[in-house]
């Protein structure tokens, strides 16, 4: 396979489909339901409470709508596709017998209104989960609820929370956020009642200042929140010291686990200090983006923690049974109505299963070695600040690209999906000016790197040669760059026209 | 591994590249004193036959809808799934596709959040619906949140017949936020006391919260409780059943200003109780405070129609501390999911859809109130769910009828005007004739004592 050959613009088959609401024919339909066999009844809805006038929807054939969604999927680029570099998104493979088996009978039909003598093997499965997902990070409990990482920060939250109000500390609402964090971290700090506090992350590699830290620290001190490894890929030398610092003041440590394909097996958030960690399922453990979730963000914690998780727990009883315990109540916290994305946490027990301890240590080695090869890679043509220490990605700079050429990092990200990849992680974090926030993920083999390096190549030479060529870019996409000022000026948010008046 | 490409000869190669002499080299980083030593204390890995049978072992070891007869809902229900929902859900290019950052490669994704959008807008009447929230809760959680932030009010009504799983969650979210939650008393009907509401809506409060229909299953006194809101200048929130609006008077038809609830019964499994689909709606009026993604229709540079992200300035990867909210990912597969399913209905099929709830609600209701000593204690109108009031514990009946293979609905001991007898008990267009009858005869036998005799 001559690599050269790979490398023209792939040119893009497809194109938008008429909205769906403009597609509708009056009489066609594609789902029906079951006849009443019954005895005949009226039922008798007073027409004071009904709706005036049907909801207008289109009308249309199975046929009609598969093709429909279908050619709206051949617009999407997806892990099947390419490769998917987003920065801390751990864009990897999804595995297929975890969808298989997430659809069972018997899991997927299963009402959360019942109890556990018609669940056992589903407990005996999330509990297994959980022992899992402790293992791996150190900690003693695991609550399996949070439906998103953000929403596992926020469970973390309120845990810390509770611990201190638990002991009489009502004065600790400060958390301390490094300027390198996600966004979620501090609006999932506020949304749990409490204040974030930004410390300036180190100018050199982007590492905790721990000047700065110990200034921030006081007793208003709830806790830290901390990336680790960090948003650069970086992982925190110190660590151990933050840890004992944030301990000596009262507060206890956050960690995100966004990063934690970087570690599995390597090195454990409980021994680095943490008391908390969230993991995200459809990061890590191989569960699907889904286009923008369902994801799952189980958080782990140490054992005087515990007490904190919300119910229900589920229990392995002495027996080989298994049952709930801490059901909630009228007067219970609660963050879901029931027990979050179980069919997602069920789709990352069969990750963990199917690898193994082994595996997973596996899987961080090799998504650490693909990162750093694609650095040393790349780095000739984009420059890496902080390269030292890199594990799982790293964050290149398109500045040199600005100086000399005229192309921003937008620019070069746009040219990216000509040549049928998805852009990297870009703009972020918000410390590397001109970001380019690279993960290519495990799942990626040596060919697909050496094919990502030469677009990044061929661009470069592009951006020398032709600079405007990529300043317009995407050229060969479905659509060009989407005017994104006037869609917040003009908000076109719903289709507004009727439907099925097309013949 | 069953996963990762890399032959000896590639990370030999690779290593040589980066210069390293071996592949702990790489975690030089690590402090000595934070190196996990050892290996992961978990089973080594399996074959892919091998994970399928354990979790066909699991799966075996429950006891689901599929093999029971189900009338449990109280938020989730026994809903047809689709084959077409699946398949297009399955498709790599909307499963394995991130959050559509870069709208050039991400459209069918983007337009189809905009269907999404469209078709709630059309249920529920309002001008505004965000791509999904993790669920019924903690979208009720976040309208709140809105609600109050518009009204800069630090008081929020809740009903006394409002989901309690859902009252939870908007417990523990607003005791953060240090919002008083004061409550409004359910009438002898089961709907909303209008007089006792009138009584604690006064000018502090920023959200009057209704379900529709409420936890009993009841049509709530929607434009009473909009009207008492509006008259204290604060903003009605409506809990819906998307199901339900079908048939039922839409939230913009009783003046709501902001709307949500689940939407799992549009071609969602149970798998319970999650992953499942919340929805929340606004009226333009509050656009600017929805939490989560939006997407708009907008212009490329080529002149053609296409859709992005957009209102983001809301959003915590721009505003981080002064989001409206921290949610990042949310349900959008099931989303998508919900959106075929909607495109394969119809204005007709809806509308079959929601009479055929209605029909076997009437059915069921004619069965179970020819049973000796059985009461419906709430008179009035209902869409697919009800409260039956037993002369012995429902919870008795419940293990009962367990035993005879029915899973017969929630005990409601304690929850609002409700006692030791009552039980809430959901139908949906899945149940038949001959399941409904099912029931009814297990109730006749469980209350005239012929257990024994049955199980």
């Amino acid at each position: 396979m001559s690599q050269d050959s790979q490398l023209t613009p792939e040119r893009w088959n497809a194109s938008l489909p008429d909205s769906i609401f403009n597609q509708g024919v009056a009489g066609r339909r594609a789902l029906t339901f079951p006849k009443w066999d019954g005895e005949d009844v009226s039922a008798d809805l007073p027409d004071a409470v009904r709706r005036a006038a049907p909801a207008d929807l289109p009308s249309l054939s199975e046929p009609e709508v598969m093709r429909h969604f279908t050619r709206l999927s051949n617009l999407n680029h997806h892990i099947e596709r390419g490769i998917y570099p987003l920065g801390s998104c751990t864009m990897k493979y999804n595995p297929r017998v975890n969808e298989q088996i997430a659809r069972l009978a018997g899991l997927a039909d299963l009402h959360p209104e019942q109890g556990p003598e018609d669940i056992q093997g589903l407990l005996g499965a999330l509990k297994l989960l959980e022992t899992g997902l402790c293992q791996i990070t150190g900690f003693d409990a695991c609550s399996l609820i949070p439906a998103a990482g953000a929403h596992g920060e926020y469970l973390g939250m309120l845990v810390i929370r509770a611990y201190h109000l638990s002991r009489g500390d009502t004065g600790r609402t400060e958390i301390l956020i490094p300027d390198s964090a996600h966004g979620t971290n501090p609006a999932s700090v506020v949304i749990a009642g409490m204040t974030p506090r930004t410390i300036k992350s180190r100018q050199d590699d982007g590492r905790i200042d721990l000047e700065q830290l110990r200034d921030a620290l006081s007793e208003k001190t709830a806790g830290i929140m901390i990336t680790n490894p960090n948003t650069l890929g970086l992982f925190e030398n110190d660590i151990q010291e933050v840890a004992a610092l944030v301990h000596a003041a009262g507060g206890r440590l956050y960690m995100d686990g966004a990063n934690m394909n970087a570690i599995m097996g390597k090195s454990r958030p409980a021994e680095m200090g943490f008391d908390v960690v969230h993991f995200n399922l459809h990061k890590t453990m191989s569960t699907p983006h889904g286009g923008g979730g369902p994801g799952c963000g189980p958080i782990c914690v140490t054992a005087d923690l515990a007490e904190f998780l919300p119910g229900p727990w589920i229990t392995a009883n002495a027996d080989g049974s298994y049952g709930l315990d801490k059901v909630p109540d009228a007067d219970s916290d609660g963050i879901h109505s029931y027990f979050g994305n179980v069919g997602i946490a069920l789709r990352a027990l069969a990750y963990i299963l199917r690898l193994g301890g082994n595996g997973l240590t596996r899987a961080t080695e090799c998504a650490v070695l693909n990162a750093n090869y694609l650095l040393a890679r790349l780095k000739p043509i984009l420059p890496v600040d902080h390269e030292v220490g890199c594990l799982h990605e790293f964050v290149a700079s398109g500045r040199s690209w600005k100086e000399n050429f005229g192309v921003r990092t937008l620019d070069i990200a746009k040219r990216m999906l000509d040549y049928g990849v998805h852009a990297p992680t870009i703009y972020f974090p918000l410390i590397v000016d001109e970001a380019i926030m690279i993960e290519p993920t495990e799942t990626e083999s040596k060919e697909s790197l050496d094919h990502f390096v030469a677009i990044m190549e061929a661009i470069h030479a592009e951006a020398q040669s032709d600079p405007d060529l990529v300043k317009t870019a995407p050229h060969t996409t479905p659509v060009g760059r989407m005017d994104e000022a006037r869609a917040a000026r003009e908000p076109d948010l719903r289709f507004l026209g009727p439907c099925n008046c097309a013949i | 591994m069953p996963y990762v490409p890399h032959t000896p000869e590639d990370i030999r190669s690779m290593l040589d590249t980066i210069g390293l002499d071996q592949v702990d080299d790489l975690f030089a980083a690590l402090p000595e004193a934070v190196r996990f030593q050892g290996e992961l204390d978990l089973p080594d890995g399996l074959t892919e036959e091998e994970v399928r049978r354990f979790f066909i072992k699991a799966a075996a070891r429950n006891h689901g809808q599929l093999e029971l007869t189900s009338f449990l809902g109280g938020g989730v229900y026994d809903a047809i799934v689709p084959a077409a929902c699946d398949a297009i859900i399955s498709r790599s290019e909307f499963m394995t596709a991130y959050t559509p950052y870069q709208p050039e490669v991400s459209q069918g994704t983007l337009q189809a959040i905009y269907e999404w959008q469209t078709y709630i807008c059309r249920l529920t009447g309002m001008d505004v619906s965000n791509a999904s929230m993790y669920d019924g809760a903690t979208a009720l959680s976040e309208a709140v949140s809105m609600a109050l932030a518009a009204k800069r009010k630090k008081t929020v009504v809740l009903p006394a017949n409002l989901n309690p799983r859902y009252r939870r969650v908007v417990t523990t979210s607003m005791r953060g936020e240090g919002i008083t939650i004061v409550d409004a008393p359910v009438a002898f009907d089961g709907t909303v006391d209008i007089a006792a509401l009138t009584g604690v809506v006064d000018g502090d409060v920023g959200a009057v919260v209704l379900q529709n229909p409420n936890y009993l299953g009841l049509v709530e006194r929607t434009n009473e409780i909009q009207a008492v809101a509006a008259a204290a200048g604060a903003l009605t929130v409506a809990v819906v059943n998307p199901v339900a609006l079908s048939v039922l008077q839409t939230p913009a038809e009783f003046g709501a200003d902001i709307v949500c609830g689940e939407a799992q019964p549009f071609g969602i499994a149970s798998s319970w109780g999650g992953p499942l689909l919340g929805f929340i709606a606004c009226t333009d009026a509050h656009k600017r405070r929805l939490p989560g993604r939006v997407v708009g229709r907008t212009t490329d540079s080529r002149g053609q129609e296409g859709y992005v992200l957009t209102l983001q300035t809301r959003e915590q990867h721009i505003r981080r501390e002064k989001a409206t909210s921290n949610i990042c990912s949310n349900q959008g597969l099931n989303a998508m999911c919900a959106t075929v399913y909607l495109s394969m209905l119809g204005t007709e099929g809806l509308q079959e859809l929601g009479e055929s709830n209605l029909t076997r609600a009437a059915a069921l209701r004619r069965r179970l109130g020819k049973i000796d000593g059985v009461e419906f204690p709430f008179a009035g109108p209902v869409f697919n769910e009800m409260v039956v009031r037993l002369p012995r514990p429902a919870a008795e009946f419940r293990a009962y009828a367990r035993t005879r293979g029915v899973l017969a609905g929630i005990p409601l001991d304690g929850f609002a005007e409700c006692g030791a007898g009552d039980l809430l008990v959901a139908v949906t267009e899945k149940r038949t004739a001959v399941d409904i009858d099912l029931l009814g005869e297990v109730l006749a036998d469980f209350l005239a004592g012929r257990e024994e005799v049955s199980s």
